[in-house]
């Protein structure tokens, strides 16, 4: 039986009618129009598809809809405010953190979340917590180095 | 140096999309009126079908049609085709058995198609697939290359008797047999270039829309190289004509080889388009991609080298067996012929060489390009052996190598194999990579990690190899069914913004931005007012895409000989506008001069007089500033360099740690190296991935791939690589005015030999002389534990 799912994308209230099984990133891509949210496999490895529900990461390939209802949710297009790049989105462009761009979404919301519990990691902490987003372009290096660019900006 | 112009790491242009959710993949696109495709796949490796009973799926009311082999093969032209034909050494043809893109009576792999279910949304296709009822007839099957080779194994096509595909030679063989009689030394190898699945980030996708009242046809896709797609699907498979098939490939989220392919879901979706009169999406699962993207590498080789007292190397012999899988996949004959054994020189001035490759069907999903190409293979196998034959001939690896080198005043340098090395110095980036790698201070890091209770090993390697594919008369007549130039088309606008048109087809290169510093650099345009459009056959000339890292090599210089016209023409008009000859009219920094004076005008005035030509020399100069150019190589380019990888090895639990890596490499002239840097970072983290976790794995009993998901196909994560140190050094080449030489598949080349070279460095003391690839955990503590014994 299809329900009524709302919440807040990105700062706007938003709601569809999803199945029980529907899950969270095939209602933020179909149904609502949002495609920076990527889905790169279906065992939940490769985090093309991370955005924040409440503050948190989460891989929205492994969350229901329904799961969602009464959120505060955020993706990749909420992370620049009044067309200003958010520090992580520049440094990414700025130390060539992306090459074909796939994962890049994931990435950066895993690591604004990182930031958030930890605002200056190690270059050690950085790669452990990004383990669960894959990129198969970068190495990686860049990446890191992007992330700790702007942990730097954003604490001042 | 222009901050934005040639040797600038310009930040790119195309970032701001990808970091702002604005990318836009095909499985982003959706058409009006859209259904969803989903496959039946075949779960056996090797099977008749009897039956196919569509009837449970069909009557559900969010079921459109199920679509089976006979409904295609009645309604189509052929079968999926294959793009380069190699001979036996007998001169006859290869096997090449035809690839119908849904099976009509048997299936070959475990993910051969069989029917396509198609509903009003994904989830209902996916469930009607389960509904789908296939009666098949189990054949036995066989997956590696050992058992398809045995008396009596199962047969998978009538046309290749004992699973053959071609049985191929390359070299003299009488001369090598003559270094070997002559040789006072020897160091031979046997070695498997395990199997690999690419796994680019984005899956493959296709969206099929054919227009009833225009009849043509759309196909969006996710590929390398849309014209490719639109020539062989539609000349080959479905009989459109080109005129009538738009391919749009956007953007694509990753390639490595594995998106050139014309693949079986692509022809399904546009042909059941005109079908159904709706357009037709289909988006793989990743565990599709798994058991349906072509694989790559899957050698097994036998080599010997032949030495003098000196350790200099007189010949080379190598038997290879290469796994084809169950079809011939787009190009997969190329890659363990002419992408493989023509490399076996290597950077050696070796004088005989000889390679034999016996190419094998199995009861796998095709096998074909991917990063390398033939070349990793090549590259894994001689470095390997020089490391062999360094300890037999008591030289250092770095000793035996210099001795072997092609001279710095050997150029152009003919192999035995075939190819003709332009330029190169193979010292000069061995010894930037131990320069950089602090190569002599290793004894010290050794003891620190024996502290530790590890061991560290170090080990390196030179490579070299071919790019750019390639004049097309030379490809022809070595079995290329197409041409490899590239085109290019420069389109001024009349405000003097500058469109660039170009066949090559960026999946994470950049072109955007590196092809735009061609265009500022030529013309001074401001980099901002430079578009680069690739990707769609609607609005660039006919190209042939990006693999090989061609893209500069063939594609740049499409560009720059599209940018020479327009330059030219620009003078004549500038000599119009300033009342000069033509002679006198200097271009510089976007501005048109009559040398030695003050008198000039700008480019952009210019591009509005061409467009605006109201003072133009109109009968002797057509309007308009648009230029398109097509360019054939005259040769392969021959990128080279040397790895050097230090491993730690845990003893207990046989996990190796890549401490440190360092690549030094000669690309030529390079654009933007913040971009080169990008591409060695990523072709290294591919070349450890092969070295150490990446492991394609079938069950020989059963046909089944086990490693078919991200939980069982390990790829690199983050904190399974250390931060790469890399360097070049650039000698230019020396058939391309740009001097350029291509680096996109460098690090996937170099690095398995450095590493695995390091961790057989490391298990030395224990008196492990080989590991095979990869070098997991647990092999590694096995070959500790029977060393140990």
């Amino acid at each position: 039986m299809p329900s009524t799912v709302s919440f807040t994308l990105n700062g706007e209230p938003v709601s569809a009618e999803v199945s029980s099984r529907t899950l969270l990133v095939d209602m933020i891509r179909e149904q609502l129009g949002r495609t920076g949210t990527h889905v790169g496999c279906d065992t939940s490895q490769c985090g093309a598809c991370v955005i924040h529900v409440d503050g948190v990461s989460v891989k929205s390939c492994t969350m229901l809809a329904l799961q969602a209802d009464g959120a505060d949710v955020v993706t990749i297009e909420g992370v620049a405010r009044n067309g200003e790049l958010h520090p992580m989105q520049a440094a990414f462009r700025e130390h060539h953190g992306l090459q074909c761009g796939f994962c890049t979404p994931g990435m950066i919301m895993s690591a604004l979340d990182l930031l958030q519990t930890n605002p200056d990691p190690s270059e050690g902490e950085v790669r452990e917590w990004l383990e669960g987003n894959l990129c198969r372009c970068t190495g990686y290096q860049n990446i890191v180095k992007a992330v700790l660019s702007a942990a730097a900006t954003m604490r001042g | 140096m222009s901050e934005n112009g040639i040797g600038a790491a310009v930040r790119r242009k195309e970032d701001h999309r990808f970091i702002t959710g604005g990318g836009r993949y095909t499985d982003d696109i959706n058409r009006p009126n859209q259904v969803y495709a989903y496959v039946v796949r075949s779960p056996l490796a090797h099977a008749r079908i009897t039956g196919i009973d569509a009837s449970e799926a069909l009557s559900r009311d969010d079921v459109i049609a199920v679509l089976t082999g006979a409904d295609m093969a009645a309604e189509v032209v052929g079968g999926l085709p294959c793009g380069w034909g190699v001979c036996n050494k007998d001169g006859s043809p290869m096997a090449e058995p035809a690839h119908p893109p849904l099976a009509t009576d048997t299936v070959r792999y475990v993910g051969d198609q069989v029917a396509v279910v198609i509903a009003t949304s994904r989830a209902a296709a996916r469930d009607a697939a389960e509904l789908v009822d296939v009666d098949y007839d189990e054949l036995p099957a066989v997956t590696d290359l050992a058992s398809a080779g045995a008396d009596g194994a199962p047969q998978i096509w009538e046309e290749a008797p004992a699973n053959v595909c071609f049985d191929w030679e390359i070299g003299d063989s009488a001369a090598v047999d003559e270094a070997f009689s002559k040789a006072t030394q020897t160091a031979s190898l046997d070695v498997v270039n395990n199997r690999l699945i690419p796994n680019a980030m984005e899956p493959r996708a296709a969206i099929g829309d054919y227009d009833r009242g225009k009849d043509e046809y759309t196909l969006f896709t996710t590929s390398q190289n849309p014209h490719v797609i639109r020539l062989l699907m539609g000349a080959n498979v479905l009989g459109i004509p080109e005129h009538k098939l738009r391919v749009i490939a956007p953007d694509v989220g990753g390639g490595f080889g594995s998106k050139i392919f014309h693949y079986a879901e692509e022809a399904i979706v546009t042909w059941a388009s005109k079908r159904l009169g709706r357009p037709v999406k289909w988006t793989a699962d990743r565990s599709e991609s798994f058991v349906s993207d072509a694989h790559g590498r899957d050698h097994i080789s036998h080599a010997e080298i032949a030495m003098n007292d000196d350790g200099e190397f007189l010949g080379l012999r190598v038997r290879t067996t290469a796994n084809l899988g169950a079809y011939l996949s787009t190009f997969a004959p190329s890659v363990p012929t002419y992408l493989y054994a023509t490399l076996l020189a290597g950077n050696y001035k070796t004088p005989a060489v000889y390679c034999e490759v016996k190419a094998m069907f199995t009861n796998t999903v095709p096998v074909d390009a991917y990063r390398g190409a033939g070349r990793p293979e090549a590259s894994y196998l001689l470095e390997r052996l020089v490391d062999k034959a360094a300890k037999v001939a008591g030289l250092t690896p770095i000793e035996i190598r210099r001795r072997n080198f092609v001279p710095n005043d050997g150029f152009p340098y003919q192999t035995p194999v075939a190819l003709e090395y332009d330029s190169g110095d193979y010292f000069a980036v061995l010894d930037k990579a131990l320069e950089i790698s602090d190569y002599d201070n290793f004894a010290a890091r050794k003891k620190a990690s024996a502290n530790k209770g590890l061991l560290r090993g170090r080990g390196l390697s030179t490579y070299i190899e071919a790019c750019g594919i390639a004049p097309s008369n030379v490809a022809g007549a070595l079995g290329a069914r197409a041409g490899l130039y590239e085109s290019g088309t420069v389109r001024v606008n009349p405000t003097g913004s500058v469109t660039v048109l170009t066949g090559s087809h960026s999946h994470g290169q950049g072109h955007e931005t590196t092809f735009a510093q061609l265009v500022h650099e030529a013309l001074g345009v401001d980099i901002d007012a430079i578009e680069v459009v690739h990707g769609d056959t609607g609005k660039i000339p006919f190209g042939m895409g990006t693999y090989g890292s061609r893209s500069l090599a063939v594609g740049g210089m499409a560009l720059v000989a599209a940018l020479d016209k327009i330059k030219a023409k620009a003078r004549k008009i500038a000599a119009h506008l300033l009342e000069a000859s033509e002679d006198d009219v200097e271009f510089e920094n976007g501005e048109l001069r009559i040398a030695g004076t003050d008198r000039a005008v700008t480019f952009g005035d210019v591009a509005l007089a061409a467009y605006v030509p109201h003072n133009y020399p109109l009968d002797v100069l057509e309007p308009g500033l648009e230029e398109t150019a097509f360019y054939d190589p005259k040769n392969f380019t021959f990128p080279a360099g040397c790895h050097i990888c230090e491993v730690e090895v845990d003893p207990d639990t046989g996990v190796v740690n890549v401490d440190r890596f360092c690549a030094a490499d000669d690309f030529g002239r390079i654009i933007n190296p913040m971009i080169v840097e990008g591409q060695v970072h990523g072709g290294v983290t591919q070349g450890i991935g092969q070295a150490l976790f990446e492991e394609c794995v079938y069950d020989n009993e059963s046909g089944q791939l086990l490693s078919g998901s991200m939980m069982d196909y390990c790829l690199p994560k983050a904190d399974n690589v250390p931060n790469f140190d890399v360097a070049t050094n650039v000698t230019l080449c020396q058939h391309n005015a740009l001097g350029v030489k291509g680096c996109g598949e460098a690090g996937a080349i170099g690095a398995p030999p450095a590493v695995i070279n390091a961790v057989v460095d490391a298990l030395s003391e224990y008196g492990v002389e080989d590991i095979a690839i990869p070098a997991t955990p647990q092999r590694v503590w096995q070959a500790i534990q029977s060393a140990s014994r």
